[in-house]
């Protein structure tokens, strides 16, 4: 494995990281241009004059609201998922009920319910609860849509933990709740840490729902801010890649320091 | 060797997983049923109920003020003699077999390559990952800026890209919104094949060098047969999200030109919340659920995603 050229993939790979990195570089030089330049040099060339003035439209534009909005919106749904995803993947892994099983096929099966096919019923039920423009109606079917995901990842985690600890814990005549909280929680910090960072990302780059369920700017998110951008702006495109830049920060800062969690966690979810 | 201890853990069948042999264990961290409720409440509340409410609602007239009123088959007949809606249907097939197509080979590179040891090989990777953090709005957006028929890149390079108004036909935008969709989730491809990738056993190549095969030979006979379970998995992820596409859509292209890209989970969108018909959307809502959950089944059989396997696997 160690040595294997491949030479077809690797030339494949470079090709790929040009694609990849070539929008990304355009995206930032671009946001460092004024209109004029950026309209007559054209988007491949490099900024000669430097700009942030495309920031500062963009954050007097209403970015600022649209932050705390999402940041809300993300705290909401990763606190949701840490109180129920943790019981849940344990009651999966070590019930011997055979409810906890049929539950874990349920969200199984949930994680191929797209969004789309329930929006409908959803903005019902938000509506009819009174939640509707209420960035709490955005938290509660966001949080519920990240459940899937987050408990296969944990239950696979907790499901390395070996018999043997359990034994240990039984020596001290231990409760479920006791094993829950002494062993199952501590060991499992790494899928832990994983959904909390993967439910985190799910909620800020949400966009359904913020679209269906909320009206006012008082409760826009950075997404559909930046749509909103889109319409507004037109062809102000060294703006909008600014604002396009700034939503993205926060989410590149996390992954700097949680892409372990993040990309294990990724992995893991393909299944085998 | 953790991953084949894991591996042996979990029980083939999946209803419940490894239980001690010796006694002592059976009665510690045997959780009553009562843990996975709130979470199970939950979820039906806002995923499951609404399943089942779709397909009341898809009999009924609802424009979004007042209450749902009891049409019968109305809805059901319209949408069979809706154009649009067959058209809708057609081109969420063509959307996902174009993703299929266009991101299985590369991803199945990328991953096999990116599964190597080499130190550049992480750091590639890394940048790879970026475009799978960023939120399907900014993606469109960015790109939508970017193809502008007069300050984007097409402009600058009119041997390749004619007048430049990609989106502005409908082979220009379906193609368009496929390579988007590459662009954005061929990294998590990539990263499932590499995960699978790195547990192909070792012993396996070895031997095979040794029977002098060579690395062609090898990736043909060894490593694709080892990928095939992940494979299907991973083509079954993009199926949904080809049926599932919305924000791309609706940002890029807006539907158009025309109704040339008015994929089915677009359509069901502009009949409920653009045109205020909630009980047609509804209908078309369903047959997403018919179609997705058809899908999912198939992921929960074939993938072997409920025999539990550890998630640690192939790290």
């Amino acid at each position: 494995m160690k040595t294997r050229p491949n030479y077809l993939a690797g030339i494949g790979s470079v090709v790929w990281l040009l694609i990849v990195a070539i929008p990304l570089y355009v995206m930032l030089s671009g946001t460092f241009q004024t209109r004029e330049e950026f309209g007559d040099n054209g988007p491949l060339s490099f900024p000669t004059s430097f700009t942030l003035q495309n920031y500062a439209d963009a954050i007097t534009s209403g970015f600022g609201r649209y932050f705390l909005n999402t940041v809300v919106v993300t705290v909401g749904v990763v606190a949701i998922v840490l109180l129920l995803v943790p019981p849940l993947s344990y009651a999966i892994v070590r019930s011997q009920s055979r409810a906890a099983s049929f539950v874990f096929r349920f969200f199984l099966l949930g994680l191929a319910i797209p969004a789309q096919a329930v929006i409908v019923p959803v903005f019902y039920l938000i509506n009819s609860v009174g939640l509707y423009d209420n960035l709490l109606g955005v938290i509660l079917p966001t949080a519920a849509f990240a459940l899937p995901i987050c408990t296969l990842i944990l239950s696979g985690t907790m499901r390395d933990i070996t018999g043997e600890l359990y034994e240990a814990m039984a020596m001290d005549g231990a409760s479920p709740a006791r094993a829950f909280f002494r062993l199952v929680v501590p060991l499992s910090k790494g899928g832990i840490s994983t959904i909390a960072v993967f439910s985190a990302l799910q909620a800020w780059n949400g966009f359904l729902f913020p679209l269906i369920l909320t009206q006012s700017e008082s409760t826009r998110v950075v997404t559909l801010g930046l749509f909103n951008f889109q319409t507004q702006y037109g062809i102000n495109i060294p703006g909008l890649l600014a604002a396009v830049t700034l939503s993205m920060v926060p989410v590149l800062l996390v992954y700097l320091f949680a892409r372990r969690a993040l990309v294990q966690g990724l992995m893991g979810a393909g299944g085998k | 060797m953790t991953t084949l201890a894991t591996r042996r853990q979990a029980t083939p069948g999946g209803s419940t997983p490894s239980r001690p042999a010796r006694r002592g264990a059976s009665s510690v961290g045997r959780p009553g049923f009562a843990w996975a409720l709130p979470a199970t409440i939950f979820f039906a509340l806002f995923a499951l109920v609404p399943l089942a409410a779709v397909a009341v609602l898809s009999f009924t007239s609802w424009s979004g003020l007042g209450d749902p009123e009891f049409v019968g088959l109305e809805n059901w007949k319209t949408l069979i003699a809706d154009p649009v809606m067959l058209k809708s249907l057609w081109l969420s097939l063509l959307f996902i077999v174009l993703g299929v197509v266009t991101q299985t080979p590369l991803s199945i590179l990328l991953g096999v390559w990116a599964a190597g040891n080499q130190r550049n090989r992480a750091v590639l990777s890394a940048i790879y990952f970026i475009p799978l953090l960023l939120s399907s709005a900014a993606i469109s957006v960015l790109w939508r800026a970017l193809l502008d028929p007069n300050f984007g890149i097409p402009g600058q390079l009119p041997w390749l890209f004619g007048d430049g108004n990609l989106l502005g036909t409908q082979a220009g935008a379906i193609g368009v919104l496929i390579f988007v969709g590459m662009w954005q989730f061929t990294p998590f491809h990539t990263l499932i094949y590499q995960g699978a990738a790195k547990s192909i056993p070792t012993v396996l190549y070895q031997a095979a060098s040794i029977d002098g095969a060579g690395t062609v030979r090898q990736f043909f006979s060894i490593t694709l047969p080892q990928l095939r379970n992940t494979a299907i998995t991973s083509i079954i992820l993009m199926v949904v999200g080809g049926l599932t596409t919305f924000e791309t859509v609706l940002i890029l292209t807006n539907g158009g030109p025309g109704t040339d890209t008015t994929i089915t989970a677009f359509y069901m969108y502009q009949q409920a919340f653009q045109s205020f018909d909630f009980g047609v959307g509804s209908a078309i809502a369903l047959v997403l659920v018919v179609v997705a959950t058809l899908i999912s089944l198939v992921v929960v059989k074939v993938s072997g995603y409920d025999k539990m396997n550890s998630s640690l696997e192939g790290l």
